[in-house]
């Protein structure tokens, strides 16, 4: 009984050694992954503010108003002119798009489903299950 | 551990031969006993402390040695930790009201050499010199041969700058990262962003500070790593304030001015949505200030808030205001406007000796800006309530504005406040404050009448400040600035469908030895629009303006600031977002005059 309990305790100290050996490199392994991916993100944030450095500065507006004046021809592009409001109702909105119909089925289809009741199919001649009276 | 009996037999039987008392043996046993155990046990109590003692020692080892290795090693950014908090930049972001980039930081390097480890010195200095062009290759040479070990070069380097230092291959030339200010805008609201310079500097990092404007005045909050780069809002709003600098420049070259400045002012929050200065300057290159002659003449000078100037005419409200908030005249009330005002030896008349008299009626004064008229009232008010009334506009203080440049912009006021101050006070002269001033004072009289804290920074709500006018006579004095455009001396003012209310003003300028000059003038002209309900405050000023078109040039602010300003409103009220009330065709041809 000594013995084997000698054996299990000593396979127990190799295993959790095992276990430890296997979690440090596991663990060197996430830190090193973790400082890349924080050299990464400095590094895009980095490129971030040149970016909205570079994207300000080409907004500035100087050149936009040279642009503006350059391309006048194309675009007509021209200062914001009180004339310019105006209400909403004065606006002339696209008309709404007609309904694409092309078969007829394809409306009565739709209406059996909404309103089912006989008196309307009868009037509407759609497809109905056949009455009583028709069968011999 | 043997024990040794208390009566051993044989001594005992021993003693009671000799006649002794056997009693002795036993307590002498007992002692040797007690001392035996007290030995054993002091022996112990001794080991257990040195245990102890030991582990203390090792202890307090531990953590001094934990202790010690953590000041003596580099410091090093925690590997493990995911933290939120992270130091983006050294230097935050000044933006303006909605979130474009006024100022933000710009990776660069420094260029900086070693003589020691130099191996071609007179070609280096030869090349340098071709790559900047305003560095004499004597000069450089003349460095690199000296005992200096290490000399900074430049600053700041383009990438071709530093690609082209590269190729020279010289070993001693060497670079050092940088974050430099940018302000991609260029000289737009340079003088509110001020300006940076480098602190201490070392060869991975410097140090960057503002110098001037809010880049100063927040040079800790913008520098606080604990904001975590949370960018500095302004209340400016970049295209408004390109619109006023476009204008204003184009009217200031119209005009022949030597400078001009704008302001426009929320009138419920106080906030500056613009401020402009010419002539400018680009805070990317910010010039070295002047350091012989008049400050002003610097484009660094801002003439919005640091140039206090009397600015005539414009003041002339804050009479009419505050006769009527005492109740001693109405808007119809008719007041003696009769040239010339005698006071002791001095005699008061209107522009170019002309008669408005004898009576006018108080809007008529202000619409005509009568001199005559406004004393007239001035005197009925009397020299300290019109002190009190002028101070409580914050006309005698310096202007709260967060630029380190508003403290040193104080009104000039005489220091003895004459009955004969009081009279020129009441049209603009005798006192000077600056345009930004004027912008505060103005709000506060036509926002329903609350006092008005200028800033710089974005607020998201109006701050009622304490009243200094009820909102009645605000209306009638807003009233009054309607009628000085519709049928007064800014009749160059209307814009259709902004209902533009204002006051101009001329003052001839003072000259530094005393007296007035003949021929020069600051033109003022204090606008607010819409005019019945007014969302904002507009000043405009220009120094020294002179309109030639006509056969004789003429100087007054109706002819020289307020087309300007009128440009500025038709261009800015619309970026503002304020829709132009158009007036409605009636159906049948007749419109109500009360409208």
């Amino acid at each position: 009984m000594k013995s084997f309990l000698f054996i299990m305790s000593a396979l127990a100290v190799m295993g959790l050694a095992f276990w430890a050996y296997n979690e440090n490199y596991k663990t060197q392994a996430a830190l090193t992954e973790v400082e890349n991916l924080q050299k990464q993100i400095g590094q895009l944030l980095e490129t971030r503010a040149v970016l909205r450095a570079e994207w300000a500065y080409l907004n500035r507006p100087d050149r936009l108003r040279d642009l503006a004046s350059i391309n006048f021809e194309s675009l007509g592009l021209v200062p914001l002119q009180p004339e310019q409001f105006s209400l909403v109702g004065q606006i002339g909105y696209p008309p709404d798009p007609l309904l694409d119909i092309e078969d007829v089925q394809d409306v009565v289809g739709n209406r059996s489903v909404v309103a089912v009741s006989d008196h309307e199919m009868q009037e509407t001649g759609g497809l109905r299950p056949p009455l009583d009276e028709d069968t011999p | 551990m043997t024990r040794i009996p208390l009566r051993p037999l044989a001594r005992i039987l021993r003693a009671r031969q000799n006649g002794e008392n056997p009693d002795a043996i036993e307590r002498e046993n007992l002692r040797l006993r007690n001392e035996d155990l007290r030995d054993r046990n002091r022996l112990r109590a001794e080991g257990r402390l040195l245990v102890l003692g030991v582990f203390f020692f090792c202890a307090f080892s531990v953590v001094g040695a934990r202790m010690g290795l953590m000041a003596a090693s580099e410091a090093a950014e925690p590997r493990g930790i995911d933290s939120d908090t992270r130091i983006v930049a050294q230097r935050a972001d000044i933006v303006d009201r909605r979130g474009r980039i006024l100022a933000t930081n710009l990776l660069t390097r420094a260029l900086y050499a070693t003589p020691p480890i130099m191996v071609d010195k007179p070609r280096a200095a030869r090349e340098l010199a071709a790559i900047f062009p305003d560095m004499e290759e004597a000069e450089l040479l003349k460095q690199f041969s000296g005992s200096r070990k290490f000399l900074w070069i430049k600053k700041k380097l383009s990438p071709e700058q530093q690609q082209q230092v590269h190729d020279i291959g010289e070993p001693g030339l060497l670079f050092g990262p940088r974050e430099m200010r940018l302000y991609p805008n260029g000289s737009l609201a340079s003088h509110v962003l001020g300006g940076y310079g480098f602190g201490r500097e070392g060869v991975y990092a410097a140090e960057v500070i503002g110098t001037a404007g809010v880049e100063k005045n927040f040079d800790e909050f913008l520098r606080d790593p604990a904001e975590q780069g949370r960018p500095l809002e302004l209340s400016i709003d970049l295209t408004v304030q390109a619109a006023v600098e476009r204008v204003l420049s184009g009217g200031m070259r119209m005009m022949n001015a030597k400078g001009a400045s704008a302001v426009l002012m929320d009138v419920s929050s106080g906030e500056i949505i613009a401020m402009s200065s010419l002539p400018d300057f680009d805070p990317n290159n910010r010039p070295t200030p002047l350091t012989t002659g008049d400050a002003s003449d610097s484009p660094l000078f801002n003439r919005a808030l640091q140039g206090v100037y009397e600015l005539g005419s414009v003041f002339k409200i804050f009479v009419a205001a505050q006769a009527m908030e005492l109740g001693l005249v109405n808007a119809d009330t008719m007041v003696d406007a009769k040239p010339p005002f005698v006071w002791g030896k001095f005699k008061i008349g209107e522009f170019e000796g002309k008669n408005y008299g004898p009576r006018l009626s108080v809007t008529d004064v202000i619409v005509k800006s009568s001199n005559v008229g406004t004393a007239n009232m001035v005197m009925m008010i009397g020299q300290e309530r019109q002190k009190k009334f002028l101070a409580s506009l914050g006309l005698f203080e310096p202007t709260p504005v967060e630029m380190v440049e508003a403290h040193g912009a104080k009104p000039l006021i005489p220091a003895r406040w004459t009955e004969l101050t009081t009279i020129t006070a009441g049209y603009g002269h005798g006192m000077s404050v600056s345009p930004v001033h004027l912008a505060a004072a103005y709000a506060a009289i036509v926002n329903g009448g609350t006092k008005v804290a200028p800033t710089l920074l974005k607020r998201d709500r109006p701050v009622i400040g304490p009243r200094v006018l009820s909102s009645a006579n605000s209306a009638a004095a807003r009233s009054m600035l309607r009628q000085v455009v519709t049928r007064g001396t800014a009749s160059f003012g209307e814009v259709p469908g902004y209902a533009v209310g204002g006051k101009t003003g001329t003052a001839d300028k003072p000259k530094p030895s005393g007296g007035y000059y003949e021929n020069k003038v600051i033109a003022t002209f204090a606008s607010i629009f819409p005019a019945d309900d007014p969302r904002y405050v507009l000043i405009v000023t220009l120094d020294e303006p002179v309109e030639t078109s006509g056969p004789k040039p003429r100087r007054t602010a109706g002819w020289t600031s307020v087309p300007i300003g009128a440009e500025i409103i038709r261009r800015t009220a619309p970026l503002l977002g304020l829709r132009p009330v158009i007036e409605q065709a009636s159906a049948n041809g007749l419109r109500l005059t009360s409208e």
